[in-house]
């Protein structure tokens, strides 16, 4: 092994309550790539803010090439030489690229040299980027350009990210793959922090896995199954979700010509949209974020109205009919934004279980409200999905986002759909949970239902779906069965690299 | 009737003057909400500027050293609002009107004794052959000092914001504090200057109404100008020239219709007196239909959690 850079001993950080790291220790050699692997709330995002001095450790040291290391703020982490790509962009809409870049370093250039240091990093890396653009308007690929480019732009010495590939497609992976090797063969060592098991197999040397805080084992990944390291994140064996039937049977639903405007001026349009799902039949859409997918599930659930012949479900025109029309159709809905659309934060899991269970569980009677049936069929909810919640009387917003999705999704299965539409059910969710509400659409499609999954997690998708379609700009690719199709087809079923086609933006006017 | 009594020199220099304390409020509330946070007490730290103001360069005899009180005095009590709203974490609105309701008891408290008193009056510019040119010289170069440190502040502000490191800082912190504290930056401070600033610029708004345009104290004589100084913050679209025409297309209308009232002209009084807030709302709704959105932390509460 060569030179440590980084030594981390007995680091530990409580809050109120929780244990976040206990007594982690590893090291992180010279053009290392070095893995961090965990769970969520398995401590990986407080250890690396401890790094990047963003939060003081209760115990323990840090050792940079040899020295103490303890930054008191991300000022003094950035100039020892540590950069870090965020798992949340901390990136500033209304700004353009080059003052997102500016805020991210110690001493800016003037702002013309800063543009053309921009793009002279970013064609050097494979990156293209334009510094004159609004973030606003950029997709999240590019997005995190800006990100790295402004990591690299300070020569760091440890590049940190969190979880960067969540919001890439396959093709965009590869890029930024390639951008990482070459960063590791000019001497920077990268800290990758991610749960995607099969990108650290290919991309790191060593891995650090975490469990509730603890160090629970460490291994070589390119030597190690992703089985093997899935299991040290859980401590458990792993349930690989099993459908139990393949037999379909009739087109329940039924989408022909669907366009829509977008309601808000950063939308995407939808450009006829056509697909079939039928009864016991799983359609799972990927796409990489913003391509349309939160319109298409508005659609879908009737949350915007379209011409009533778009959408047919077992024969009946719904296009026209709001969302209550449609649940009491059967026609139910998930979308992705726990808090705040799939839930009412400040309201409790019982009024949140009224709000979309009120028509099919027929918990109001002559405009009251039944409570006492309300809060059955919460408790029934949480029962059945393993929410971790003290009771049904509790706010959505004090749930954690795994078990908050797991009671929005369970809520809608536990109705007995008949057409059943889900964006992103899985977001956020560790892998046990992620698991169980896979297998949990995946049963009620083996009872009949028609099931269209929206998600960015390509590996979830394979998994569930019978038949595969991609959204890229508001239009959707030829519908394909699941089984056999290869990465690089899914990839350009979803568009390919987004930076490779500034050449043609201009034609779907 | 008799329009002929209107001199268009003397109108575009007294508009001039009716503007400036406008101006300078909605400047200094402009930066403060560039920085994320809605501070709805100008209209008390305006009246405290001018009572404060007031009396010290009346206890001074220097209209000069009152103008400075009259900062400070804006500052201390947005001080208030910044311990309130950064520190106790309170909401910024509720914090906002009971700043305006406090100064405007704390300052019918200190002016009791100034009442009915003339404060020492504030030299006008006065430039050989330049103050004297025919039209030009009373409109542009005749006036008080604040008035074209109001103009420059404007410009002042505008070029911070558009140019400086620091002004991008800020416009960070009104975007997203959540990302300006992961890159390290503070946010509570540099929110607590740009409130301390906007605090002094609506102190040096109220001691100019106090001491230069009416001038003397009377009660609650800042009369809404702090109101009217937030609603242009909005309808100019957080920009620091459109600000400046908002406030001296309201100055400009106000004067025009005091005129017209005087000349006797035949529409009711009360219609003349709305008509600056109408006309001055209308264009700048008509402007602010471009893409110009607000900081998109306005009003949020920022707490350094995890």
């Amino acid at each position: 092994m060569t030179a440590k850079l980084l030594s981390i001993s007995g680091l530990t950080k409580a809050y109120p309550g929780v244990v976040a790291n206990d007594n982690v220790s590893f090291d992180i050699g010279e053009s290392e790539v070095h893995a961090l692997l965990g769970e969520n709330g398995a401590g990986k995002s407080t250890l690396v803010k401890m790094i990047y001095g963003l939060v003081k450790p209760d115990s323990g040291t840090m050792t940079w090439k040899g020295q103490p290391f303890t930054p008191a703020e991300p000022k003094a982490a950035r100039a020892a030489g540590v950069a870090m790509v965020f798992q949340h962009f901390s990136l500033f809409d209304a700004l353009k690229v080059s003052e997102n870049v500016a805020l991210g370093m110690e001493n800016p250039p003037p702002m013309g040299d800063l543009a053309r240091r921009i793009r002279r990093v970013s064609e050097t890396y494979g990156l293209p980027l334009d510094p004159n653009r609004v973030v606003g308007d950029l997709s999240a690929g590019e997005r995190q350009r800006v990100e790295i480019i402004r990591c690299l732009l300070q020569d760091p010495k440890l590049l940190i990210m969190d979880e960067p590939t969540s919001v890439l497609t396959p093709q965009e992976v590869e890029i930024l793959f390639k951008t990482l090797n070459k960063l590791k063969a000019e001497g920077t060592s990268i800290l990758y922090i991610s749960h995607k098991l099969e990108e650290i197999r290919t991309l790191c040397d060593h891995a650090t896995i975490l469990r509730l805080g603890k160090n629970v084992g460490e291994c070589v990944p390119a030597e190690t199954s992703a089985r093997e390291m899935a299991e040290l994140m859980v401590g458990d064996t792993l349930q690989t979700p099993t459908r139990t039937t393949d037999k379909t049977g009739e087109v329940v639903l039924d989408v022909s010509g669907l366009s829509l405007e977008p309601s808000n001026p950063f939308g995407t349009r939808l450009k006829n949209i056509h697909f079939t799902v039928r009864a016991g039949e799983i359609l799972g859409l990927g796409g990489v974020a913003g391509n349309g997918q939160d319109e298409l599930l508005a659609a879908l659930s009737g949350e915007t109205l379209t011409w009533k012949d778009a959408i047919k479900v077992n024969g009946k025109e719904v296009a026209n009919l709001g969302p209550n029309a449609r649940r009491r159709m059967g026609i139910l809905a998930a979308p992705e934004e726990r808090l705040g659309h799939a839930a009412a934060p400040d309201m409790s899991l019982t009024e949140n279980a009224l709000l979309t269970g009120a028509i099919r569980e027929k918990l109001t009677a002559k405009g009251f409200v039944n409570w006492s049936a309300t809060t059955t069929f919460a408790e029934k909810v949480i029962k059945a999905f393993d929410v971790r919640t003290p009771g049904p009387h509790v706010a959505a917003r004090a749930l954690s986002g795994g078990n908050l999705q797991k009671f929005v999704i369970g809520r809608e299965v536990l109705q007995r759909p008949e057409v059943l539409i889900v964006n992103q059910p899985t977001w956020g969710v560790d892998a046990a949970a992620a698991a169980a509400i896979r297998q949990a659409l995946l049963d009620l499609a083996a009872q009949g239902a028609a099931i269209v999954v929206i998600s960015q997690d390509l590996d979830e998708l394979m998994e569930i779906s019978d038949r595969f379609g991609a959204l890229n700009e508001g239009r959707l690719s030829d519908i394909r069965p699941a089984a056999g199709l290869t990465i690089d087809e899914i990839g350009l079923m979803m568009g390919g690299a987004h930076g490779m086609e500034v050449a043609h933006v201009g034609e779907d006017a | 009737m008799d329009l002929s009594a209107i001199n268009p020199v003397l109108l575009v220099a007294s508009l001039m003057v009716a503007a400036t304390p406008l101006l300078l409020a909605a400047v200094g509330e402009l930066v403060v909400e560039k920085a994320g946070v809605l501070n709805l007490g100008v209209e008390g730290m305006m009246i405290v500027g001018a009572i404060s103001g007031f009396a010290i360069s009346v206890e001074t005899g220097s209209p000069l050293v009152g103008l400075v009180a009259a900062m400070i005095g804006g500052a201390v009590l947005s001080l208030l609002f910044a311990f309130l709203t950064q520190v106790a974490l309170a909401n910024q609105v509720a914090s906002g009107l009971a700043l305006t309701l406090f100064g405007l008891g704390l300052s019918a408290l200190m002016g009791q004794s100034y009442v009915g008193i003339k404060p020492p009056a504030m030299a006008r510019l006065d430039i050989p052959v330049l103050s004297d040119l025919p039209v030009i010289g009373p409109i542009l170069f005749s006036h008080d000092p604040v008035l074209y440190i109001g103009i420059a502040l404007t410009a002042g502000v505008w070029a911070l914001l558009k140019y400086s490191r620091a002004g991008l800082i800020l416009r960070a912190v009104g975007e997203s504090h959540d990302a300006a504290h992961a890159l390290g930056y503070n946010v509570i401070r540099v929110r607590v200057l740009a409130i301390m600033f906007g605090g002094a610029c609506a102190g040096l708004g109220g001691a100019y109404i106090s001491l230069i345009r009416v001038p003397q104290w009377t009660e609650g004589m800042t009369a809404g100008i702090g109101w009217i100084a937030l609603a242009l913050v909005v309808f100019a679209s957080w920009k620091p020239w459109r600000v400046l025409l908002g406030a001296y297309l309201f100055g400009g209308i106000n004067v025009l219709q005091l005129n017209l009232q005087a000349a006797g002209i035949a529409i009711p009084v009360e219609y003349l007196a709305m008509s600056p807030y109408l006309i001055t709302i209308l264009v700048l709704v008509i402007m602010s239909a471009d893409k110009s959105r607000a900081p998109a932390s306005l009003g949020r509460t920022f707490h350094a959690s995890q």
